[in-house]
């Protein structure tokens, strides 16, 4: 009974295979000929001479800056305002604070932060202002969430103790429950901002600023030289991100 | 008498960080111009309330129901054949990347030949390029490419998710018992085979969880690379954002929503079912 249940499931995601090829109509024989794989490589060709001259990598290092500002300031006001609404969520006020928190951190986190970033420019104007409220309205909706279960999970014993020797609460949880959390929390923040600076590097098709909207403008004004080097710089840009989160973490969250 | 003793110990080094902390990010405000207040403003807030305003209802004519359907059965396609295509190039080159079946390793406790090593570096390194450009790079790219439409989302998803599928398969082999495969390949078995009775049974379901997870990271990045212009739901709610048309993002947003939700009930299924 088993095996045949699994494999009317084979069969069912091979016939789902075969149809989505049928509904999406893909020529890929066409594709695939000599003709389009020559221009194809033409295309790519003309990336791999990047512009490095003078005045273009200025202008590189500025948008990286402007991308690299982004993904920062983003992710360090998610982790104030996730924080902040992680208490509630968290059912340190009640059970009412706690689902309203809950339902707002979910819708947060499920709208994608390009479509965030589409709105965020409606609302804020073009820039990298929009950019950057884009991608804190949903990283705080995903460490919201992170520190809502890292906070339920966190040892009570210590915020007691200082709550029982009469310590306000405020007091209790700066000194019992923080110093335990923090590098958890430091963890999360890093790990969100090696996803943010992906992002931000892609936010500016919608015209949010960064690396993102030089390579939109070059790709569509058919400066694939150009283009070639937004990348390059947006590969450099995540990598130097990834070893100064990896030092981070090494330095400060393996206590 | 004891007294309490305000003395920090921690004091200077605090007060450094923060220091540097601050110095670093007072340039940081002013290259991202973060300005909280225009989210308050008077005239941005009205251009935004009436934008969310005109979210309810959520538009619901017949017309647009059937363009909602096509949209949406789109997305689901490109993530599906996406996946497909990539499955075709990362399993080959998990097979060439991985250490587990290197002929020299079974008899050298785990460590491949110098010259094994520097053969599987090609391949390491072009999965690495394959996954370190985004996605939605490749989807733009291919939209110049190929043109609007499915195929260049369809394409930039076999990309990215083949040098990310293969990467992970290479260590998931790598990452199980050897003994069965090594004891395969010492007593004269092909690598195929060896890989097929000595390293597959053990592998199988977690390969398969990584494969149906993939499957819905897919589905999620279907829809964003239609910003640019790559088909399905994407392409539609930015159409629609860019005619204020608040009624048809609002139900668009919830398609989403349910799309993604019955994604994650479906790929439980699947590996409650098979693994």
């Amino acid at each position: 009974m088993k095996r045949l249940i699994n494999s009317v499931l084979i069969l069912a995601i091979v016939a789902a295979v075969i149809a989505s090829f049928a509904y999406l109509g893909l020529d890929l024989e066409e594709l695939g000929s000599p003709t389009s794989l020559k221009q194809m490589g033409l295309y790519v060709g003309r990336f791999l001479s990047p512009d490095l001259s003078a005045d273009y990598l200025s202008a590189i290092l500025r948008g990286s800056m402007e991308t690299l500002a982004m993904s920062a300031l983003g992710t360090l006001l998610a982790a104030v305002l996730g924080l902040l609404l992680a208490l509630p969520a968290a059912g340190r006020f009640g059970w009412f604070f706690q689902s309203a928190a809950r339902l707002l951190l979910n819708a947060l986190r499920a709208i994608p932060e390009l479509v965030w970033a589409a709105l965020m420019v409606l609302a804020a104007g073009l820039g990298p202002n929009a950019g950057t409220l884009a991608l804190a309205l949903h990283t705080t909706g995903v460490l919201g969430r992170l520190f809502a279960e890292a906070l339920e999970n966190t040892p009570p014993e210590p915020a007691d103790a200082i709550r029982l020797q009469g310590g306000n609460p405020i007091l209790a949880f700066c000194y019992g429950t923080l110093p335990n959390l923090a590098p958890q929390l430091l963890a999360y923040c890093l790990y969100r901002w090696e996803n943010n600076i992906r992002m931000a590097s892609v936010l500016g098709f919608v015209g949010a600023g960064g690396l993102g909207q030089m390579l939109y403008v070059s790709l569509s004004l058919f400066q694939e030289a150009q283009a070639g080097t937004v990348i390059l710089a947006m590969l450099v840009l995540v990598w130097g991100v990834d070893s100064l989160s990896a030092w981070s973490r090494g330095r400060w969250v393996k206590a | 008498m004891l007294s309490a003793d305000n003395r920090d110990p921690a004091a200077l080094p605090r007060l450094l960080l923060t220091g540097l902390a601050i110095a670093l990010l007072w340039p940081g405000i002013q290259l991202s111009e973060l300005d909280l207040g225009v989210l308050f403003h008077a005239d941005s807030q009205s251009e935004m309330g009436r934008f969310v305003s005109m979210f309810w209802p959520p538009a619901h004519d017949r017309e647009f129901l059937q363009l909602l359907l096509k949209a949406t059965l789109q997305t689901l396609a490109i993530a599906t054949a996406g996946m497909a295509l990539a499955l075709l190039l990362a399993v080959p080159a998990s097979l060439l990347a991985s250490r587990a079946l290197s002929l020299t390793a079974a008899s050298r406790s785990g460590r491949p030949s110098l010259l094994g090593r520097l053969l599987r570096w090609p391949v390491r390194g072009l999965l690495i390029f394959l996954r370190s450009v985004p996605e939605i790079v490749w989807a733009l790219l291919f939209v110049r490419a190929v043109g609007l439409g499915p195929a260049a989302g369809v394409l930039a998803i076999a990309i990215t998710y083949s040098g990310m599928l293969g990467k992970v398969y290479a260590e998931i082999y790598e990452s199980t018992d050897q003994r069965p495969a090594h004891a395969l390949l010492q007593a004269g078995s092909g690598r195929l085979a060896s890989f097929a009775y000595g390293v597959l049974p053990n592998v199988a379901a977690e390969l398969l969880s990584y494969t149906v997870y993939r499957w819905e990271c897919a589905i999620r990045a279907s829809v964003v690379m239609g910003f640019v212009g790559a088909g399905g739901l994407g392409q539609q709610i930015d159409l629609s954002i860019r005619m204020f048309a608040g009624g048809e993002v609002a139900s668009m947003l919830l398609t989403f929503l349910v799309l993604v939700l019955a994604a994650d009930q479906l790929s439980r299924l699947l590996r409650w079912r098979l693994a």
